[in-house]
């Protein structure tokens, strides 16, 4: 671990203002990744900005109906937050498959987002890794892909982004609101993390000099159908191979008024494809219906050898995470 | 009578495990200690050309770089190398010279006055290799016979195969495993001030690590003690010194100061681990499924220095009946670190195959699994030639059976479910070795009349420290707060390693006979008073009760320890044991067995395997303590659970690296992973194995687990994995 100056900000312009002067710094939550990244040697900043003291700590509804998650309110309260609970249990089920109790006290909402993958490689100083030291190369390619992306992936990253609570939040469609030097800005969930391309250091659009202030959820919940279904090789504290967030809103005849599908555990982003959701639209909630919709969202898949089986895992697990969503609550 | 043995008593070191005051071997507090770090190499073979330890000097706080350029002397030959669980072959000497043997290795050692210092300095210990060809595949090495002693074969094993009614004939493999137990590996060694060093080690035996150092350092008697009082957890990681404690050493040599070393979590994995294996098994049986031919090769992997060897096949030819047998083993080297002993070391990994090739016969002959393996029963281990001194095997099926509900199996392969779960039943034997090795102990009583025994034995976690306080309050009648024990220390009488299930019966052993001379003593002692009250008795006249030594025939004739202790004129009394195998013993095989039961559940379309129940009937002799032996069990059944469906050091061939190094990316059961396990103890009472009865229960508990689990999927899905471990991409 290399020697580190820490400060402590009180006010987002104070945190942003510090950034400013130490372009080596990084702000600093709950630690639950970056610590362990330090301690591996993998992330080396000058300075950490203790952000913990801002206030971003509140839930409070929006105007238009929605929820405004503070950056900083921690996994665990966010997923036991009375409305998240009642509006969007699917955001709430997604937090809980991940982690521990233990991590989710401490990870805060931005944090969250900002997690960095699992690739062994990655997290390994010792080897090459283009997302961690950029034209080093990527012995995942050829060596051990088992955990890999099967979607988006680029000649020099086949990484994945861990997170299960970008799963839920991609498919509610949150935004986030990021502050910088140049004031406020809202970015799409579905374009804040990005594709590895030929730049695989960066994990998403956020601006160096940039700070997550909040997360904001559309009115829209899903809260009666939907289900969050995460496939892993153990029960728990274990990252997804692959997980589903599927939500539906249904007619009163019973079919589909309006679906999302997103993935976790297959690319470098939450996977959604609008036209894969289009497909449900009119459909009635059977196999077929649900079964096309995966290979829509699933078309152009491509494995690495040891991740071949994530392809046909995932059209399982699309279909059974909408059947689950259909049967009515979408307890998983 | 004062009887401890036999009860569930709560752990005697519980109290300061759970307070914090149990001190391991990297917590002791020492005055001017400093901190070294190890730089471990990223290559897998060559040779280092040059090392710029600038950067990593210039840091504030650090005092030195130790590597081969610049340590202290070392022996120069491999004799003084080896350890008591050594392979066969060149020892790995760290920092010896400039030669890479594996990817992992130690390089150099950044000593400096802070951990924090010394860690950052290391990550700026610079390195260039002439980097060798190196080769991690076990497929792709030539492999050499092992240096070992199997059986020799018995009957023709390959005519018998050719004309059997029924054959069997499967491939099996296992991964790489590493222990990984709580507490990483390190060592503080103390400088005092006259140049002794006292060493607080993770080990499985203080003497060990003290020859060890000794030997490789030129230590003289006295020079060093080390100490090893708390162990959190070791599973065989600890039964060879590891290369912590020579860095530790030899900086503190080499500075005149103390210095701690202690192994991160991914150097945890630059080690022993448990070998790969590739094993073939060929089964021929008559339509009734009594075996007529069983054949086991096996092919293990070793490193390039050592030949590690392990009791893998032999057990296809003690378990069961069969006149045809053929064991063969092989090993591949490869550019690792030597594989070390871990829980049930060979057993667990040939008796996996074994058993499973066993289902696989059941199903081929129609033969229910559990009466197969009745029907196949073998009172004597024909490897051997010599009947077992007690194998309860059978009335751990039934036992087990009938907890679990055996009978109500259908033996169609798919035949239940739940939902989307397809519902599996399996099961399998297990068995492991019941030694016993010569062992010594000392009890002394002081006036007070409170009891301390000592043997330089270790409490790995398993109970040491509270069974030996039950065998010894047990032999002297004394009630469990009278009596402390000691380990860990070089100062005390001589202990075999804490491992292999023989420390009950080994130390356990000695701490009875040495209480036994204790009250020997006593009775001299008292007897050198012509008005004795125990005049005339012999020792087998005399009982000891509630502190006191009294005549069995007249209780009334009594005195109390603290009167003898008094009359004797010293401070306190004592008595030494050196126990031995009995002559006896070497006409039976000696052994511990299990019967594992297993319920399985398995997603039907995306292949996640849980173990909803296990029930696990053991035959380990005479139990000593049911609570820490349960415990054993359950902590067994759980790593069986672990190796059948999550265990696995992945290597990548192209980097010769072990990659999965940290316990986010190395999967171990959760607690959510662990649902109904129940443990049965099968008594068995047997006189032959040692004079204490008790077979140790340190491995049987995960011998077979992994099979029955194997056994259950197959059952529950009709897909058999022969692969281990059955992660969901393998049901598919």
């Amino acid at each position: 671990m290399t020697p580190f100056a820490y400060a402590r900000a009180r006010q987002v312009d104070e945190a942003l203002a510090l950034r400013a002067g130490h372009p080596e710094a990084r702000f600093i939550a709950g630690g639950t990744n970056l610590l362990d990244l330090m301690k591996e040697n993998v992330a080396r900043p000058g300075m950490l900005i203790d952000i913990t003291g801002l206030p971003l700590h509140d839930v409070e509804t929006t105007a238009d109906g929605g929820l405004r998650i503070g950056a900083l309110v921690s996994n665990a309260d966010l997923a036991y937050h009375p409305e998240v609970e009642r509006r969007y249990p699917l955001l709430a089920q997604a937090i809980l498959a991940g982690a521990s109790p233990q991590l989710r006290n401490m990870a805060s909402t931005g944090g969250n987002l900002l997690q960095r993958t699992r690739c062994y490689y990655f997290y390994d100083a010792g080897v090459p890794c283009n997302k961690r030291e950029p034209g080093s190369g990527c012995p995942a390619r050829d060596g051990l892909n088992r955990i890999h992306a099967i979607l988006g992936a680029s000649d020099q990253c086949i990484a994945v982004h861990p997170s299960d609570m970008c799963v839920a939040l991609a498919a509610l469609e949150a935004t986030v609101e990021v502050a910088g030097p140049a004031g406020r800005r809202v970015i799409d969930f579905a374009d804040f993390h990005r594709l590895p391309g030929d730049q695989p250091q960066r994990d998403n659009t956020l601006e160096d000099d940039e700070l997550i202030v909040a997360i904001t959820l559309p009115a829209r919940g899903f809260a009666r159908h939907h289900a969050y279904l995460k496939v892993r090789d153990r029960a728990s504290y274990a990252f997804a191979l692959v997980s589903v967030a599927a939500a539906l809103e249904r007619e009163a005849d019973g079919r589909i008024a309006e679906a999302r599908l997103a993935l976790g555990g297959v690319a470098h982003k939450p996977w959604r494809d609008p036209r894969a959701e289009d497909l449900l639209r009119g459909q009635p909630c059977n196999a077929e219906s649900f079964g096309r919709a995966a290979d829509a969202l699933l078309q152009g898949a491509q494995g690495f050898a040891h991740n071949d089986f994530k392809i046909e895992l995932a059209r399982r697990a699309i279909v059974r995470a909408l059947e689950q969503a259909a049967s009515q609550e979408g307890t998983p | 009578m004062t009887a401890h043995i036999g009860k569930p008593l709560d752990r005697v070191d519980g109290p300061l495990k759970v307070t914090g005051q149990a001190q391991y071997a990297g917590e002791f507090a020492v005055p001017g200690l400093t901190y070294g770090v190890a730089v471990n190499s990223t290559l897998a073979k060559g040779r280092i050309l040059a090392l710029d330890v600038d950067a990593a000097k210039a840091v504030p706080g650090v005092v030195d770089v130790l590597s081969h350029l610049n340590r202290p002397r070392m022996a120069a030959y491999d004799e003084s190398y080896t350890d008591m669980d050594s392979a066969d072959g060149a020892p790995f000497r760290p920092l010896f010279n400039d030669r890479v043997l594996y990817s992992g290795q130690p390089l150099a050692l950044v000593v400096a006055e802070t951990f924090e210092a010394a860690r950052y300095a290391a990550t700026l210990v610079g390195v260039r290799y002439a980097q060798e060809p190196h080769q991690t595949d076990i497929h792709r090495q030539a492999p050499h016979d092992a240096p070992a002693e199997l059986p020799k074969p018995r009957g023709d094993a390959d005519e018998a195969f050719a004309r059997a009614a029924v054959k069997v004939e499967a491939a099996y493999s296992s991964p790489v495993e590493h222990h990984n137990p709580m507490e990483p590996h390190a060592s503080t060694v103390v400088y005092q001030p006259d140049g002794g060093l006292t060493i607080y080690d993770k080990t499985q035996s203080a003497v060990n690590t003290l020859e060890f150092v000794s030997h490789i350092f030129g230590l003289a008697d006295g020079d060093a003690r080390v100490l090893s009082p708390f162990v959190g957890g070791a599973f065989g990681s600890g039964l060879r010194p590891q290369y912590q404690v020579v860095l530790a050493v030899m900086a503190a040599l080499h500075l005149k100061r103390s210095v701690r070393v202690t192994l991160t979590r991914q150097q945890m994995f630059t080690f022993g681990h448990r070998p790969q294996t590739l094993q073939r098994l060929k089964l021929g049986a008559d339509q009734k499924g009594h075996l007529e031919a069983v054949i086991h090769e096996v092919l293990g992997e070793t490193s390039r220095f050592e030949d590690f060897t392990e009791h893998v096949a032999e057990w296809s030819g003690a378990l069961y009946h069969c006149d045809n047998v053929r064991l063969a083993y092989q090993l591949a080297a490869l550019d690792v670190y030597t594989p070390l002993d871990m829980r049930a070391p060979g057993a667990v990994l040939g008796i996996y195959a074994l058993e499973c090739a066993l289902d696989e016969l059941a199903v081929a002959t129609g033969v229910d699994p559990v009466q197969l393996r009745i029907d196949n029963f073998s009172p004597v281990n024909q490897n051997e030639g010599k009947p077992y001194s007690s194998k309860q095997l059978l009335a751990c099926y039934q036992q087990g059976a009938e907890r679990f509900g055996w009978s109500q199996r259908n033996p169609q392969p798919r035949s239940m479910r739940e939902g989307h779960q397809l519902i599996g039943w399996g099961m399998a034997s297990g068995a492991w070795e019941a030694m016993l090795m010569p062992a010594s102990a000392k009890a002394t009583l002081a006036i007070d009349g409170s009891l301390v025994v000592a043997s330089a034995t270790a409490d790995i976690g398993t109970g040491t420290y509270t069974v030996m306080t039950q065998i010894a309050g047990e032999t002297l009648g004394l009630p469990m707060d009278k009596v402390t024990f000691k380990l860990g220390d070089t100062s005390l009488p001589k202990a075999p390693l804490e491992g292999g299930s023989f420390t009950v019966s080994s130390v356990g052993t000695a701490v009875q006979q040495a209480c036994q001379a204790l009250i020997k003593t006593l009775l001299e002692t008292a007897q050198k008073d012509d008005d004795s009250p125990l005049a005339g008795a012999t020792p087998d006249d005399v009982e000891c009760v509630d502190g006191c030594l009294r005549l069995k025939a007249d209780p009334a004739r009594s005195l109390t320890f603290t009167d003898i202790v008094r009359q004797s004129g010293s401070p306190s009394l004592e008595a030494q044991a050196d126990a031995k195998p009995e002559a006896e013993r070497d006409k039976y095989a000696t052994g511990s067995h299990a019967a594992v039961f297993v319920e399985v559940k398995v997603d039907e379309a995306l292949g996640t395997v849980q173990v909803s129940r296990v029930v696990s009937a053991i035959a380990a002799g005479r139990v000593v303590n049911p609570k820490t032996a349960e415990n054993q069990i359950l902590g067994g059944v759980v790593w069986g659970i672990g190796m059948a469906l999550q265990e696995e050091t992945q290597l990548d061939h192209h980097l010769g690296r072990f990659m999965n190094h940290s316990l986010a990316e190395y999967h171990i059961p959760v607690q959510a992973d662990i649902q109904d396990l129940q443990v049965i103890f099968v008594e068995e009472h047997d006189r032959i194995v040692n004079p204490l009865g008790s077979k140790g229960v340190g491995e049987i508990g995960i011998v077979g687990v992994a099979a029955a689990i194997a056994n259950a999927v197959y059952h529950a899905t009709g897909k058999r994995v022969r692969d281990l471990p059955i992660t969901l991409d393998k049901l598919l």
